[in-house]
């Protein structure tokens, strides 16, 4: 199995029963909206035997059963798709607040990132809450939402040693990403916040509140908001 | 609608099927059985469906009382089971009568045993599926591994009581192997010829932080200045060079400190480190049974090979001869 490069693409297989597909080797918005335009295509006309789909930044992983399809039988298929990418029209991404509590007990690495960054912990909280961010994928845990770009200067590095558990709600910041912990998981992002909102349940309409594509913003609340809301 | 009571719940007894697929753009895995022949036959041998859910055990089962009775059978590894204080045999159906209990122990072989009762286990099914995810706590029995107390639903059994046994040539499949079979990862060529030839020549002991999510080998992989992957991780503000991207079931990635994780069954859909190899998809199966300190090693097959072996073992577990009524 070789890899192989064809209209802007690069296959690669992953395991005998998965093949990853590459729009690209850098995070941009052009390679954001090709993983999203292909998602979108292959829901609407989804491939027989083809069992599962994890988008990411610049790729997608496609699972499909191996006693049904190879690599190259459906390297060919998905190049008809690929094919037809232009004429796909996606649906506009909504504009979404994630009510947020910055630093105390609901933030315990806030005031090392703003040491970190030489900044002092109003600043921090100043700039992460200052631009719209966009959904580029869900990914690691169901509802967790990959947020870019975190300005420039946020930019730290995951911890040392990972956390063995996050709050659920936990706003938390890596590289130039951000997210919100959905569920109570191990982590190596710094976490600088925390929000009341459900970022994921089974028993709602829209299980995740983020989807892929949405613009989301950070609105700093006081304790007390975060407590009434939490209630709600 | 008959039940289980669980008098005892083990280490880590969980419901699960073969899982739910096509959840991974919401972020969700497909969880189900470790060992899902074991699920497959087990189900097989009580007259379900192969998908039925079905109880996981790892490592200490449980004690289980049936107020109904039911139709069950053990499949996977060797628990040590009785059914009131009578040896009960793996790979065969029994019937347990009103008020009689199952009791297991500790393993004498790996590390996962399946208790298939015919009906299947009754659980509100989470996306399609009834399989349990810990570390969400969605899907199975209140999302989390059975307690004390719990009563598990049966779905009702119409069928009649029927003796199956598996037949003795698939014992070779279910049989625990020190070697697995794997694939080149995505990001192989990240890694020099002599960190892949370490890779391949070294033995490596499952860690006891091993879990459905991943599991964690022990001897650390040797990386040479001339790997990628060491120049990646010393790249700017410490960002890793990797781009993350979905990972597939079976991959074995190699963080930044060395130490392979096979990523399993509950493993996060995407990741940022570089995959070295993947287990085949006839392996699979063996990893669930893997438990902390066994020893395993690592042989690359082609892809080619890798779909020759799984369309065999599927051709085998499909055969009508394979469970003797």
């Amino acid at each position: 199995m070789q890899t192989s490069t064809t209209r802007g693409v690069r296959f690669e297989p992953a395991s005998d029963q998965s093949l990853l597909l590459y729009f690209g080797e850098e995070i941009t918005l052009g390679t954001h909206r090709r993983v999203r335009r292909l998602l979108h295509l292959l829901e609407r006309e989804p491939i027989a035997d083809i069992r599962n789909l994890n988008p990411a930044y610049c790729s997608i992983l496609i699972s499909f059963d191996a006693l049904k399809l190879d690599h190259t039988e459906l390297e060919a298929i998905l190049l008809g798709y690929i094919d037809r990418l232009d004429a796909v029209h996606l649906p506009e991404g909504r504009e979404l607040q994630i009510p947020t509590c910055y630093g105390a007990e609901f933030g315990p690495d806030l005031n090392d990132v703003a040491a970190l960054l030489g900044m002092t912990p109003a600043q921090v909280i100043e700039l992460h809450a200052s631009i719209t961010y966009l959904v580029y994928f869900l990914g690691f845990v169901p509802g967790f939402a990959y947020l870019g770009e975190l300005p420039e200067a946020l930019a730290t590095p995951r911890l040392d040693s990972p956390r063995l558990t996050t709050p659920p709600g936990s706003v938390a910041i890596a590289g130039n990403q951000t997210g919100v912990y959905p569920f109570a998981t191990p982590g190596g992002w710094r976490i600088i916040g925390r929000t009341p909102i459900a970022m994921f349940r089974p028993d709602r309409k829209a299980m995740s509140f983020l989807s892929i594509g949405d613009r989301v913003r950070f609105i700093p609340i006081s304790a007390a908001r975060f407590a009434e809301l939490d209630k709600a | 609608m008959s039940s289980l009571q669980v008098q005892a719940p083990g280490l880590q007894t969980t419901v699960q099927d073969l899982g739910r697929r096509g959840f991974g753009p919401l972020g969700v895995s497909p969880s189900g059985a470790a060992d899902p022949i074991s699920l497959r036959l087990g189900n097989r041998l009580v007259g379900n469906d192969e998908g039925a859910a079905g109880l996981e055990m790892m490592l200490l089962g449980g004690t289980f009382v049936f107020p109904e009775g039911a139709i069950v059978a053990l499949m996977g590894s060797d628990f040590g089971a009785t059914l009131d204080d009578v040896s009960l045999d793996l790979g065969t159906s029994a019937e347990v009568r009103p008020g009689q209990t199952i009791r297991l122990g500790p393993t004498n072989s790996g590390a996962r045993c399946y208790l298939c009762v015919h009906g299947g286990i009754s659980v509100k099914p989470f996306l399609g599926s009834a399989s349990t995810d810990i570390l969400s706590g969605l899907g199975g029995f209140e999302g989390r591994p059975l307690r004390k107390g719990d009563v598990v639903r049966i779905e009702s059994s119409t069928e009649p009581f029927h003796r199956r046994t598996i037949a003795p040539a698939v014992s070779e499949h279910l049989s625990r192997r020190k070697i697995l079979r794997v694939t080149a990862g995505p990001q192989a060529d990240w890694f020099s010829e002599s960190s892949l030839r370490s890779f391949y020549a070294s033995t490596y002991r499952v860690g006891e932080q091993s879990n459905r999510m991943g599991l964690r080998l022990e001897r650390e992989l040797e990386l040479g200045p001339e790997d990628k992957l060491e120049a990646a991780t010393i790249s700017q503000r410490g960002v890793s060079h990797m781009i993350t991207e979905g990972v597939s079931l079976g991959a074995i990635q190699v963080p930044t400190g060395g130490s392979p994780i096979i990523l399993f069954v509950e493993q996060q859909t995407t990741g940022g480190y570089p995959k070295i190899a993947n287990v085949i998809s006839a392996d699979l199966h063996r990893v669930g049974q893997l438990r902390p300190r066994d020893e395993i090693r690592f042989e690359q097959v082609t892809f080619e090979a890798a779909r020759s072996l799984l369309i065999e073992q599927e051709k085998l577990l499909s055969s009508k001869e394979l469970i003797l009524e």
